[in-house]
């Protein structure tokens, strides 16, 4: 939403131009904010009143408030941005404004231009030539670029929570905890993913290693095969421990069967070993090396798989991202078009991913621990639902509702 | 006694086009126009009030029309900020000829336009202020506040009646005449509730200027063509004078424009 705060001043209220500029406002589709009004005691005292005016689209706005500047309206006046340049490369000068996930405008010669992408923890770069105001990491940064520095002439635009109970996501708010029933919940999200899908809007799952180690990969494989997803975000320790399930039936040797470890690490590290042998998990596939799991159901339905690799890898699958900065630029490039994110059993990832999500787009964080619920939870506080409970029990009934009626196994 | 400034018609033609009564195609005449004048010029002479002249100056045809000159007030003369510059020439001489008459000449700020006693009329102690075409709503906060007077800003929303004076006359009883769709419904609202006799005119009279009266006391003068409008003026008691104006219609002004009052009214307490 573009603003811009009005003043008007004179007897408004006799001549009924404040009801007349309220009314062009809305009958525009625009919409106002009384901030402050004071009306005259006596006869010819004059009154004042403060509007913010807001509208869908800059010029929208331009044209409305040139319409209303024919009725005596007075654009208050507003303050640009001030901005200062970055010392040094990788460094922001002192003061630096700290973006939120909020839409953010910033007022760069007396006009307000929108802060693109939408990014937590970052500063904000202004390039007077283009118009454009950008959200920059500390890697993002060179020397010399103009950033905004102190709160003057910024303007933050919190996410609305709405006021039609549409979805899951509006009538269920916060966490669900481990003693509270989930069923009814997880209907509800599940008609939400159909919607999803119908719209052709991007699901992402974020899968932690407890999926497959709980045996609860064979549901999710039912919700990729049932195409409820459309890219998987992933560490290496996933990825391993489903290509050691899918060679080995095992996971950090441990059996889903026997309950009990056969071989200890090593299959873990015999499995890393043949999809780095095949060429990949692509390439594995291809060749029949992986011939079931999660990965081999992302390959075979075209999910965009993203791994990114951590400090504790012993040795990546191929195609993982290693590079911690560069790991952060691919998952905000593949986040970029996700409306529904589904984070599931993985506190790292799921807080990294959380971090880098749009105000906008809908999340639903699953753990079995509940500081790393709460913690998810936060940052995205209108757009979310948290529950606590075991991975497997959530997914299977999710797979239950979505993937065709197939019994439970 | 009512005091009247007129300008004498010397100069007055269709020179340009500034309104969607004017065409330079469509001449005024200039021996019928000398004629109207004088007639209006007689007629408000043997009314109770004192006429007085402004020497016209060429190329300044519309300087005929002094309603457009400025609003006096008591002692104070707010001389006009024509938004056209065919116009603007006239401003000098009309407050140099206020000023060596003796009133007090308060200036709005340039930017504001406002045209005068065109745009601005009252009604008891409310000062009815027409916008849009002419004059500024911001010049009507202004002459509010150098007035200490309730200004009621209300928006013309059809160019034939482009100025106030052009379809909205007070009465001294309280009440006025008026065609309500040259206002816009906020317009319409805001005038009845502050006047609660009104008497609408209808569209074809309204076409022949009659919103455009001076009214002295129980005396009106206004433009001929208003049979229902004089009847019902006439029923409340007043004298209805009817006067040939279509040279000056013409221009779109008639009686009311080529007439200023000075004051309009006594300064507000």
């Amino acid at each position: 939403m573009f603003s811009e705060t009005i003043e008007l001043r004179g007897h408004i209220i006799d001549s009924l131009i404040l009801p007349k500029v309220l009314d062009q406002i809305l009958t525009h589709g625009a919409n106002f904010k009384i901030g402050e009004i004071k009306i005259g005691q006596k006869r010819a005292d004059q009154s004042f009143a403060r509007i913010e005016v807001s509208a869908q689209t800059s010029d929208a706005l331009d044209d409305l408030i040139l319409r209303l500047r024919q009725h005596g309206a007075e654009v208050a006046e507003r303050r640009d941005a001030q901005l200062a340049p970055a010392p040094a490369d990788g460094v922001f000068p002192p003061e630096f404004y700290v973006m939120t996930n909020q839409q953010t405008f910033v007022r760069v010669d007396g006009k307000e231009i929108e802060v693109r992408p939408t990014m937590m923890d970052t500063a904000i770069a202004v390039d007077r030539k283009k118009r454009a105001a950008r959200a920059v990491k500390f890697f993002d940064v060179r020397k010399g670029d103009e950033i905004v520095v102190g709160h003057q002439g910024v303007r933050v635009v919190p996410v609305q929570r709405a006021t039609s109970r549409t979805d899951v996501f509006q009538f269920i708010n916060t966490i669900v905890d481990a003693d509270e029933p989930k069923s009814a919940i997880i209907r509800e999200l599940a008609e939400e993913l159909r919607r999803v899908r119908k719209a052709k809007s991007k699901i992402a799952v974020v899968a932690g290693p407890a999926i497959v180690r709980t045996g609860a990969g064979q549901h999710l494989v039912r919700l990729i095969e049932a195409g409820y997803v459309d890219r998987l975000f992933a560490g290496n320790p996933f990825a391993s421990y489903d290509v050691e399930r899918a060679l080995f039936g095992t996971s950090l040797g441990i059996s889903l069967d026997l309950a009990f470890a056969r071989g200890g690490r090593e299959n873990l590290m015999r499995a890393v070993n043949a999809i780095r042998a095949a060429g990949g998990i692509v390439a594995a596939v291809e060749k029949n090396v992986l011939t079931n799991g999660i990965l081999h159901a992302c390959v075979r339905n075209n999910v965009d798989i993203v791994l990114v690799g951590s400090i504790r890898d012993e040795g990546s699958i191929p195609g993982a991202t290693t590079d911690a900065i560069e790991g952060q630029k691919v998952l905000r490039e593949k986040l970029a078009d996700v409306t529904h994110a589904l984070l599931l059993a993985t506190i790292r990832h799921s807080l990294a991913v959380a971090s880098m999500l749009a105000p906008t787009v809908k999340i639903v964080c699953v753990d079995i621990d509940a500081s790393a619920v709460e913690r998810v939870v936060e940052q995205q506080p209108l757009q979310s639902i948290g529950m606590i409970t075991d991975v497997e029990p959530f997914l299977l009934e999710l797979a239950d509702c979505l993937a065709d009626s197939r019994s439970r196994e | 006694m009512r005091e009247l400034l007129l300008c004498p018609p010397d100069y007055y033609g269709i020179e340009y086009e500034i309104n969607p009564w004017m065409s330079v195609a469509r001449a005024a005449d200039t021996p019928a126009a000398q004629e109207q004048w004088q007639h209006l010029h007689a007629t408000l002479s043997q009314l109770n009030c004192k006429v007085h002249l402004i020497a016209p100056q060429p190329r300044l045809p519309d300087m005929v029309f002094t309603a457009n000159a400025g609003l006096t007030v008591g002692r104070k003369f707010i001389p006009s900020n024509f938004r056209h510059k065919e116009r603007a020439g006239e401003q000098p001489f009309f407050a140099k000829w206020m000023e060596q008459h003796g009133y007090e000449v308060n200036w709005l700020p340039e930017k504001l336009y406002f045209e005068g006693e065109g745009d601005a009329l009252f009604g008891g102690d409310v000062l009815f202020c027409g916008y849009k075409f002419r004059s500024d709503i911001q010049s009507h906060r202004a002459l509010a506040e150098m007035l200490g007077s309730l200004a009621v800003s209300v928006e013309l929303v059809d160019p034939r009646f482009y100025h106030l004076d052009t379809c909205f006359c007070p009465l001294p009883d309280g009440g006025a005449f008026w065609f309500p769709d040259a206002f816009d419904e906020y317009g319409q609202r805001a005038i009845r509730e502050h006047l609660t006799d009104l008497i609408d005119v209808a569209p074809e009279e309204a076409m022949h200027f009659s919103c455009n009266a001076v009214v002295i006391e129980e005396d009106i003068v206004l433009p001929q063509g208003a049979p229902q409008l004089v009847n019902k003026l006439q029923e409340r008691g007043y004298r209805c004078y009817q006067l040939p104006m279509t040279e000056f219609i013409k221009a779109g002004g008639a009686c009311k424009c080529l007439t200023m009052f000075m004051p309009q009214r006594q300064a507000l307490e």
